[in-house]
């Protein structure tokens, strides 16, 4: 039938543009959202690129059932209207239809839970973490320590508009940045970027400690994969681990008040070596390295 | 007639009359439902464009307490919405009205406790617009720690007497709808008209008998969590406190053990609204009615346990999330037989496009499209990536918005002639659907782009590479506003017609409902006589 053959043309020409769209989208500065853009950010972590596979799975799944649902519709409207069909039938029980689109539905959902539900719990589940940092969420900064390399503790602000708008203030902010870290750095995007940033190493397993001195907050970076709040009273826990190097940016993704939209999260993520040289920089010890276990584990 | 019918000022405060009653809440809903809209304006003007300068400049305030004002207009907005406009249209504005005339009822079972459930709503909603001009955090005024009021950014976040006034507020207003829902399900378990079974009642007033247990069980839970919100506030208790051995996270729990119900309060008696609506149109009885009818039974008893879906972030046990993934997603199947039996219902049928029909078709393509979304969402492995971002406002903006907001539209573009006795311009309101359709799509799509991009929801500032999408988002919101505009003239212009045009029953074969059966506008009694159900 003529509606079939234009449903699957349909369909394919669907999948082909979310794929063409998601292959453009792999060329985006990974760590931050980038303009027009219509898809997740490029994944970092192998936390993200599984959840951005499985929204993509289910991204088709919802696009062939909207599909469907739409051009049913149309069809009706069409073929039905008033015109094209003045005596109304008297049908209004169908026993097999019925069933069949109550156990469709639940077959569809039960294929969804067998990807969604491992997925989960293998997100969820904190391995052998190579290193910890500890994260408190505060109105409206984060402070972020490192209990496996001696007292390196650190809060970042988020920069304010002026610095972007001002060379001067921004040239003294970067040299600033610069000089914390031990490299040159500079800023990227406004209200992404903070004075300080959290450091890390690359291809280690990081575990996230969290929680939150004053109200709820949520530390966010989309690139790792990662959101979970900070609760004042509680230790939130989850993992990570960076593919790449790179500063990756989150922003706090639970309304904490008046600045909630100003207490961004940058990560910088380095090699091993280039992390051991900051940690000697902050004067923190670096022998609680992946092979030395410690705190945090 | 035992009595003279009341006149003037009388007969509106001290009304009795379901009717009145119901035009009453109607009114309310229109009221509340500017404001509302009007706030949604500011945030989507504010949001325009990158930079923080709409605010100051329309309110005079600096950036900072701008910053501040911008989470006071999204609670103001999320709560008047919710509490003063979709839920006093659908259920205490359609609901009082139609409910009696359906089941061949002369009224409510209790009156005067109708007149109560309405005249609190007023009170209500004045003690949360003065909570916007008290104090809230030190040095602000109003209460912008969002619709779900988290502790402790409800407690020590804000100190001042604002949130305390938005507490009274909810209280009454719950109090409101505690009261109306004992008078549904006492109305319809017993003043159905002879030979009316439960099996033959109408689905409009099956949707408000089950919207009304929900509101019975799930009220009462949110009364307690926000007076454990006062105590806490003000009398030294410590339930939400980590301090004194409380967890902010139990708020949360109490919170959303109510909410998840309400947003199925807000939905169903559209559900039943469209089912009306599509049968009239169609020229057919509603295809599958028992399955219809359990279908919504089934939504609001899944609806009870799945709440902690809105909380997938907050560090649940791992078995708990899994728990709520495979509940949440059940919701999926009895929603999906109502898509389809809708669309049966249409099938063979002889399908005339009146608005009311537009409305109702519009309602199930887009609800279609919202819940697609909620099925990605329910995934907590998803949804680590799209918590508490604009996906999320996008998702339950398809549902509510162009869900029951459309079903609001079509319930009053449907019923307007009945109750005022005049007909709408269908001409006129053909162009208010169309502009509206494309205005509020043109708001929330663009939203799912910006969600999966990582913006966070209540962001009164963005980074720069999210401007494209928000500013055609509020592109859209202008577009609305031309459809909201059209919308009033169109009603005014129905209102205000010299002479009442419209017949008992102006649409024809298809509306079989009891309500047809009486004059446009029915009598200020009627059925003294009780009607005989076949």
């Amino acid at each position: 039938m003529n509606v079939k053959r234009l449903t699957a043309r349909i369909v394919a020409s669907a999948i082909a543009l979310f794929a063409s769209t998601a292959s453009v989208l792999a060329q985006a500065t990974p760590g931050q959202p980038e303009p027009g853009g219509l898809w997740l950010q490029p994944a970092a972590s192998e936390q993200a690129q599984r959840i951005n596979d499985f929204n993509f799975d289910l991204l088709i799944i919802i696009t062939i059932i909207t599909v469907f649902v739409f051009l049913l519709m149309f069809y009706v409207m069409w073929r039905f209207r008033e015109k094209a069909n003045p005596v109304p039938s008297k049908v209004t029980h169908n026993f097999a239809l019925e069933v069949i689109w109550t156990l469709t539905p639940v077959l569809i959902l039960i294929g969804i839970g067998v990807v969604s539900l491992p997925l989960l719990y293998w997100q969820d589940q904190v391995p052998e973490t190579d290193m910890a940092i500890h994260v408190t969420g505060n109105q409206w900064n984060w402070t972020y320590s490192y209990p496996d390399h001696g007292d390196i503790e650190l809060t970042a602000n988020v920069v304010p508009d002026a610095t972007f708008v001002n060379a001067s203030d921004r040239a003294a902010a970067e040299a600033e940045l610069s000089s914390f870290l031990g490299w040159p750095a500079k800023l990227n995007a406004r209200l992404l970027d903070t004075d300080y940033r959290v450091v890390l190493p690359v291809n280690t397993k990081i575990k996230v400690q969290l929680t939150a001195s004053d109200v709820l907050h949520a530390w966010t970076v989309p690139a790792f994969g990662v959101k979970l709040d900070a609760v004042p009273g509680r230790l939130n826990e989850t993992w990570f681990e960076a593919n790449q190097t790179g500063v990756f940016y989150g922003q706090c993704s639970e309304l904490c008040g008046k600045d909630h939209a100003f207490m961004p999260i940058a990560v910088e993520v380095v090699t091993k070596e280039q992390f051991a040289r900051w940690v000697e920089l902050q004067g923190g010890t670096i022998t609680a390295e992946a092979d030395a276990p410690t705190l945090g584990r | 007639m035992a009595h003279e019918n009341p006149t003037g000022w009388k007969r509106w405060l001290f009304s009795t009359n379901h009717k009145d009653i119901g035009v009453m809440y109607l009114w309310f809903a229109f009221i509340a439902g500017m404001i509302g809209f009007g706030m949604s304006g500011l945030i989507r003007m504010e949001l325009m464009n990158p930079g923080v300068d709409v605010i100051p400049s329309v309110f005079g305030m600096t950036e900072d307490q701008a910053r501040h004002m911008f989470n006071v207009l999204t609670t103001g907005h999320g709560l008047i919405m919710v509490f003063f406009m979709v839920m006093p249209a659908l259920i205490g504005g359609f609901g009082n009205y139609f409910v009696p005339l359906m089941i061949g009822a002369p009224d409510m079972a209790f009156p005067r406790m109708n007149n109560i459930s309405f005249w609190l709503m007023p009170p209500a909603f004045i003690l949360l617009l003065l909570s916007t001009f008290v104090e809230g955090p030190s040095g602000m005024n109003g209460f912008g720690g969002g619709w779900t009021a988290y502790a402790p950014l409800s407690t020590s976040g804000h100190p001042g007497p604002s949130m305390d006034l938005a507490i009274f507020s909810l209280h009454v207003a719950g109090a409101s709808s505690i009261m109306g829902a004992i008078n549904y399900i006492t109305t319809i378990f017993n003043m159905r008209a002879p030979g009316m079974t439960m099996h033959k009642m109408p689905l409009f007033s099956w949707s408000i008998l089950i919207t009304a247990f929900l509101l019975v069980l799930s009220l009462p839970v949110l009364a307690g969590a926000i007076t454990m919100l006062l105590t806490d506030r003000n009398f030294g208790t410590t339930f939400f406190d980590p301090a004194g051995g409380g967890d902010p996270i139990l708020f949360q729990h109490l919170f959303w053990f109510f909410g998840h119900p309400e947003v199925y309060i807000m939905i169903l008696p559209a559900f039943g609204i469209i089912s009306h609506i599509v049968s009239t149109f169609s020229k057919k009885p509603i295809f599958g009615y028992l399955g219809m009818a359990y279908a919504m039974a089934a939504i609001g008893f899944i609806g009870f346990v799945v709440w902690a879906h809105h909380m997938y972030t907050v560090g649940l046990d791992v078995d708990t999330k899994a728990y709520f993934v495979a509940a949440t997603m059940v919701i999926a199947v009895p929603t999906g037989v109502k898509i389809f039996s809708w669309i049966a219902t249409m099938w063979g049928g002889s399908i005339r496009f009146t608005v009311p029909m537009m409305y109702a078709i519009a309602f199930i393509l887009l609800f279609t499209l919202g819940g697609v979304t909620g099925v990605v969402l329910s995934n907590a492995g998803a949804d680590v990536a799209l918590h508490d971002t604009y996906y999320v406002v996008a998702h339950f903006h398809y549902v509510l918005s162009l869900g029951a907001v459309f079903a609001i539209f079509a319930g009053l573009y449907y019923w307007i002639g009945k109750m005022s006795g005049k007909q709408y311009p269908e001409g006129l309101a053909k162009i208010q659907f169309w502009i509206t359709f494309v205005g509020v799509n043109m708001i929330f799509f663009p939203q799912h782009f910006l969600g999966l991009q990582g913006m966070p929801r209540r962001y009164v500032d963005y980074p720069d590479a999210m401007a494209y999408w928000n500013q055609i988002s509020s592109y859209g919101y202008l577009v609305t506003l031309v459809g909201v505009f059209l919308f009033i003239v169109v009603m005014a212009m129905t209102i205000f017609k010299r002479q009442k045009d419209c017949a008992d029953n102006p649409w024809g074969e298809g509306a079989t409902t009891l309500e047809w059966t009486l004059s446009s506008p029915p009598p200020f009694h009627q059925f003294n006589e009780l009607p005989q159900i076949k």
